[in-house]
């Protein structure tokens, strides 16, 4: 069993679908953080079978966990203050996301005008589905 | 300050009172004739379409109004690699209002994020064309007098045909509104129309490929065309072109007050020995799209005439 030390203060996010670790990593941008950060792949799981962990330790303020929500809103996260985990956050699908995903539609205007923003819009909260604000094309992975 | 992008940014009761002014419009329009005096609406055309432009610069004009712009992407400053949010903000300097078409869909809602002045999404490539919906919505309910319970025939080029999205997108907040749509296989109206727009809202539908087996049924035909420019691949385009033909022996087939509409330019879809019938309305439908432009510049500006 490979141990990692706790953290003083930051997060645990546990439940990542196994693999998904590293998709997390860039989009949570923690690859531009000045601090410690542990990625564990394929942690065994009651519940999951197989599931990754990340451990950032960093102020409690200084991740967008929007982007978390997006991207599996059954990650959970536990906020961790004084070595405790002070706060389980729920995770929700965040109404809009800025720049973490691309439209796709050749005949959006992002294609040509590539100072625009990105921005999807939550349009069906049931089905996840998200669509371009400007074109209104429905994302897809 | 308010844009229109969409046809759905108005509400029903919005809907109605725009459509009510531009009934009163038809009625009186010497009444309005000064509303827009001093004011100038800019016509922004990234890419041709004379009938939309001239339909906005005559309802500017009617109204006592100014027009400027451009007709082409070619005779702009997006040749010299301008964006359209910058392009905006300096038309927002010159004019009080403006139509903006683009072949990029999206553009119209980009420069109204950065617009000084009302923006009029006059069509954005394949996405949405919110004045032709109010002309053919203003047609239907002139010509008919009301929306709901009405059986809506769909016909061609429904699944690049943005103005056929629009108007069942428009059309679906009336109670009993049925539509049928008749297209070829390949042209069938896209999936998320069916499913989000159509199942979804619980409105009844039927899609058929023979224009003789739904045309006997309908209290409007709306005709489309099958736009060139909406393919990648001339072949599929040559091959679908001229799929129907409304034409008299069709006709024959329909009712006595069933309505013919087309959002124009027609090419084959509709036989020219047709124009003489009464229920054809296609161009009828061209003139009340300026009284609904001028009822929206009206909107839009916030003018009320007494």
């Amino acid at each position: 069993m490979l141990n990692i030390s706790g953290i003083h203060e930051g997060f645990v996010l546990d439940h990542i679908q196994a693999g998904m670790s590293m998709r997390i990593y860039h989009d949570l941008k923690l690859d531009q953080l000045d601090c410690t950060v542990a990625i564990i792949k394929n942690a065994k799981s009651n519940k999951m079978g197989k599931k990754d962990i990340i451990k950032v330790e960093c102020p409690v303020d200084a991740l967008d966990l929007d982007i978390l929500g997006f991207i599996d809103h059954r990650i959970t996260v536990n906020v961790i203050k004084d070595d405790k985990i002070v706060e389980k956050k729920a995770l929700h699908l965040p109404k809009e996301v800025h720049n973490v995903i691309f439209c796709k539609n050749p005949r959006c205007i992002t294609s040509i005008e590539q100072e625009l923003e990105q921005i999807f819009v939550l349009t069906d909260p049931e089905n996840k589905v998200y669509r371009c604000k400007y074109c209104e094309t429905k994302f897809k992975n | 300050m308010r844009h229109l992008m969409s046809p759905l940014d108005l509400s029903v009761e919005e809907l109605d009172e725009l459509l009510s002014l531009a009934g009163d419009i038809e009625k009186h329009p010497d009444k309005y004739a000064h509303a827009c005096e001093g004011k100038k609406l800019a016509t922004c055309f990234y890419e041709p379409s004379t009938r939309t432009r001239l339909s906005f610069e005559a309802a500017m004009l009617n109204l006592g109004g100014n027009v400027l712009g451009f007709h082409s992407a070619d005779s702009s400053s997006a040749a010299k690699g301008e964006s359209v949010s910058d392009t905006i903000r300096v038309i927002s300097c010159y004019a009080d209002i403006c139509a903006i078409r683009h072949p990029k869909e999206g553009a119209a809602l980009v420069a109204s994020q950065k617009s000084g002045i009302p923006v009029i999404n006059a069509g954005d490539g394949g996405h949405q064309h919110p004045t032709q919906t109010l002309t053919d919505l203003l047609t239907i309910y002139n010509l008919k007098g009301h929306f709901d319970h009405l059986k809506i025939g769909l016909c061609g080029d429904l699944k690049f045909g943005r103005t056929v999205h629009s108007l069942i997108n428009a059309l679906i907040r009336y109670p009993g509104v049925e539509f049928i749509l008749v297209s070829p296989e390949e042209l069938r109206v896209p999936s998320y129309i069916r499913t989000d727009v159509l199942e979804a809202n619980h409105i009844p539908y039927r899609e058929m490929e023979k224009l003789e087996d739904a045309i006997g049924d309908l209290d409007v035909l709306y005709m489309t065309r099958v736009q060139r420019e909406r393919f990648f691949n001339e072949e599929d385009y040559v091959r679908m072109k001229d799929f129907y033909i409304l034409d008299k022996e069709k006709m024959n087939l329909a009712r006595e007050d069933m309505l013919v509409l087309h959002p124009l330019p027609r090419v084959n879809e509709i036989s020219v020995e047709v124009d003489d019938d009464p229920r054809a309305v296609y161009f009828k439908q061209a003139q009340y799209g300026v009284y609904v432009r001028m009822a929206l510049i009206l909107t839009l500006l916030g003018i009320k005439v007494e």
